[in-house]
């Protein structure tokens, strides 16, 4: 059911979407305009003057292979915290709809890394797997299994995307947990009593009612783990060791603000822009189509 | 051999005891139409049937099996729920194939089954579409067909006409019902429809309260409601059920200011004591002779009328005319014939047999 409501006149109604209109054009379209404006230049050594320099910036940055390192960097990131994220999420939202004891509490509790901030969640895992005081590591070092992700970059990574599928999880519980309980029940009583069991009635029945919801999470995962996961990241490891966990969004932060090259930094950030959209369209032709049928 | 037998069986919620006790014994491939208000249990005994929920005590027998305590994939039961809960995501051949490839059969032995099902319901149009592409008639016919092709011992029914238009309803009520003939299946239906319970069963179980209040035949719960509860339940419109006193020697009674001989029925009891005297509509009779009741209502209905009467001691009454248009004055004379009258002990609610029955 759609609900509308009439405002008279034009004053009021772009009175009430002028707040939106302002946050959107000072916090996006003016730095979007800004990075697309200075992507096309390039400074000089000592920053005192700029030239135009047309699509340089982007050849340069396509044809540098730490940027296409990184890249790849990314997707493996991004597959891998989505993969995470989804089945842990999946996993525990059919534990929970399940009927049990406590189950209020329990559906409370892993809502809560939601609503742990990107900082504080890097900080908990600092303290899980630091080598010396981490719980984790510490044990791991004490048992003989040498662990310290400050010098190894594999280890470093899996730290990074553990960290940023930990963050994640909640918010796809919180859609699973949904999608399991828009299944209606009768369908699941007719499986069984068709005789579908377990693991079979989930793959052949459950699972298919809740491909709508995969999608839209895939989406939404993607997009995080791809531009959402700075702060985890940076709060970890900031990128190291060596180039070992810069994705593409650290990229545009340490180029451009740490390393002072604005005009490839605002280049790889007009790139993401891109990717964005890309995914955005794509998420919404999808949602479109199913609300359509 | 019983193809149904329940005993003692019994279910609670929480404190709250919704079936208190049920014993049954259905004979093989009889259609059991299970009749009550709502919150009457008779969903809930279903559910136990099916094994969807768990008896707090009690057993069921489905063909001599006992499954008491036996999944509902292991029992051999078929089931057509009311919203039909079809697979959604399944085309008409999946969702009726479905039970069949767990049971691993052949992909031949599935083709057979479901053709002669979809042969037999008229779906063979429609066996690739799925289920948001079809009717609600459609639908119903799917579920049916799910249900058959698994050559089950026992079919289960939870009101599977309720979300069919009235026109619909009729029509698939008969289908159900040829069906359930030529496959000779023992079914059980449960429904709060009267009509459906009268002209579906072989056999009726009355609910009330979650106790069964009477188990026998639609013709005999029709002429010998078991007590006040069925014999208001069972047929439209409902019995007029009117306080009277059992006169002389049990074979007179007293209804509405005057006293009726039973013509020859006599029952154990003392004269004056307190009983329920039942009259169906459709069997009071308009006369001149008769005790005059006050009109408060006319309802032609084309092939009959309903007069409705009431009394300033609160007592009503219901006459059933044949006709339509018929001339009704602001008050109806009628006559109880003595042979139509049902007696119901009121302190108990049961029906009363003549102690000098035949």
């Amino acid at each position: 059911m759609e609900r509308r409501t009439l405002f008279p006149g034009r004053a009021l109604p772009a009175l009430l979407i002028l707040p939106q209109l302002v946050l959107t054009a000072v916090f996006f379209l003016w730095p979007a305009a800004q990075a697309i404006w200075l992507s096309t230049r390039r400074e000089d050594a000592f920053g005192t003057s700029t030239a135009f320099v047309g699509l340089e910036n982007f050849a340069d940055l396509f044809a540098d292979p730490l940027y296409v390192a990184a890249a790849g960097r990314t997707a493996l990131f991004c597959t891998a915290v989505t993969a995470l994220a989804m089945g842990a999420a999946l996993l525990l939202a059919v534990f929970a709809d399940a009927e049990i004891r406590g189950r209020a509490f329990y559906r409370t509790m892993l809502i809560w890394p939601y609503a742990v901030a990107p900082a504080m969640a890097a900080v908990l895992w600092v303290l899980m797997f630091q080598p010396q005081i981490g719980l984790v590591g510490a044990w791991l070092n004490r048992v003989g299994i040498r662990w310290d992700y400050r010098l190894d970059g594999t280890e470093a990574m899996a730290l990074v995307i553990g960290a940023a599928a930990w963050k994640q999880v909640s918010y796809n519980f919180i859609f699973f947990l949904a999608g399991l309980q828009a299944v209606p029940k009768t369908i699941i009583e007719a499986a069984r009593i068709d005789g579908a069991r377990g693991f079979h009635r989930f793959r052949t029945i459950v699972l298919p009612l809740l491909m709508p919801t995969v999608y839209f999470l895939l989406v939404v995962d993607v997009v995080y783990a791809a531009f959402d996961t700075f702060a985890t990241v940076y709060a970890l490891t900031q990128g190291g060791p060596g180039q070992s966990t810069q994705t593409l969004v650290l990229k545009v932060y340490l180029d451009g603000i740490v390393n002072a090259d604005v005009g490839s930094s605002s280049a790889q950030s007009v790139v993401l822009m891109a990717g964005v959209i890309l995914l955005s369209s794509l998420q919404f032709r999808f949602l479109g189509r199913k609300s359509a049928t | 051999m019983a193809g149904l037998t329940l005993q003692d069986l019994r279910k609670s919620f929480g404190g709250t005891e919704i079936l208190k006790g049920v014993d049954l014994d259905l004979p093989d491939g009889e259609m059991l139409v299970i009749v009550g208000a709502s919150g009457c249990g008779k969903s809930t005994l279903l559910r136990l049937v099916a094994g969807l929920e768990t008896p707090t005590a009690g057993r069921i027998l489905i063909d001599g099996r006992d499954v008491t305590g036996v999944d509902p994939s292991a029992r051999d039961i078929a089931m057509v729920f009311q919203n039909y809960a079809l697979y959604p995501h399944m085309s008409v051949f999946d969702n009726m194939a479905y039970g069949l490839k767990i049971r691993g059969l052949s992909r031949a032995d599935i083709r057979a089954k479901v053709d002669e099902a979809s042969a037999l319901l008229g779906l063979d149009a429609l066996l690739a579409r799925k289920p948001r592409q079809l009717s609600g008639g459609q639908r119903q016919r799917v579920a049916m067909g799910r249900a058959i092709v698994r050559d089950p011992k026992l079919f289960l029914f939870d009101e599977p006409l309720s979300n069919l238009d009235a026109k619909l309803r009729v029509q698939m009520r008969g289908e159900i019902r040829r069906l359930q003939r030529r496959l000779g299946v023992t079914s059980l239906y449960v429904t709060h429809d009267q009509v459906e319970a009268m002209t579906l069963g072989d056999r009726l179980l009355v609910m009330h309260d979650g106790v069964p209040v009477q188990f026998a035949t639609p013709m005999d719960v029709f002429e010998r409601p078991a007590d006040t509860y069925v014999a208001g339940f069972i047929g439209s419109p409902a019995m007029n059920l009117l306080p009277g006193i059992l006169e002389r020697d049990g074979s007179a009674v007293t209804v509405g200011g005057v006293t009726i001989p039973l013509a020859g029925r006599r029952f154990t009891g003392a004269g004056g004591h307190p009983v329920t005297v039942g009259i169906r509509p459709e069997h009071v009779v308009v006369d001149p002779a008769g005790a005059e009741w006050p009109v408060e209502l006319v309802e032609p209905l084309g092939s009959e009328t309903l007069v409705h009467a009431a009394r300033p001691g609160g007592a009503t009454l219901t006459v059933k005319l044949a006709g339509g248009g018929t001339d009704v004055g602001g008050m109806v004379p009628v006559l109880f014939p003595p042979e139509h009258l049902h007696v119901f002990d009121r302190n108990t609610g049961r029906r009363m047999e003549p102690a000098n029955a035949a």
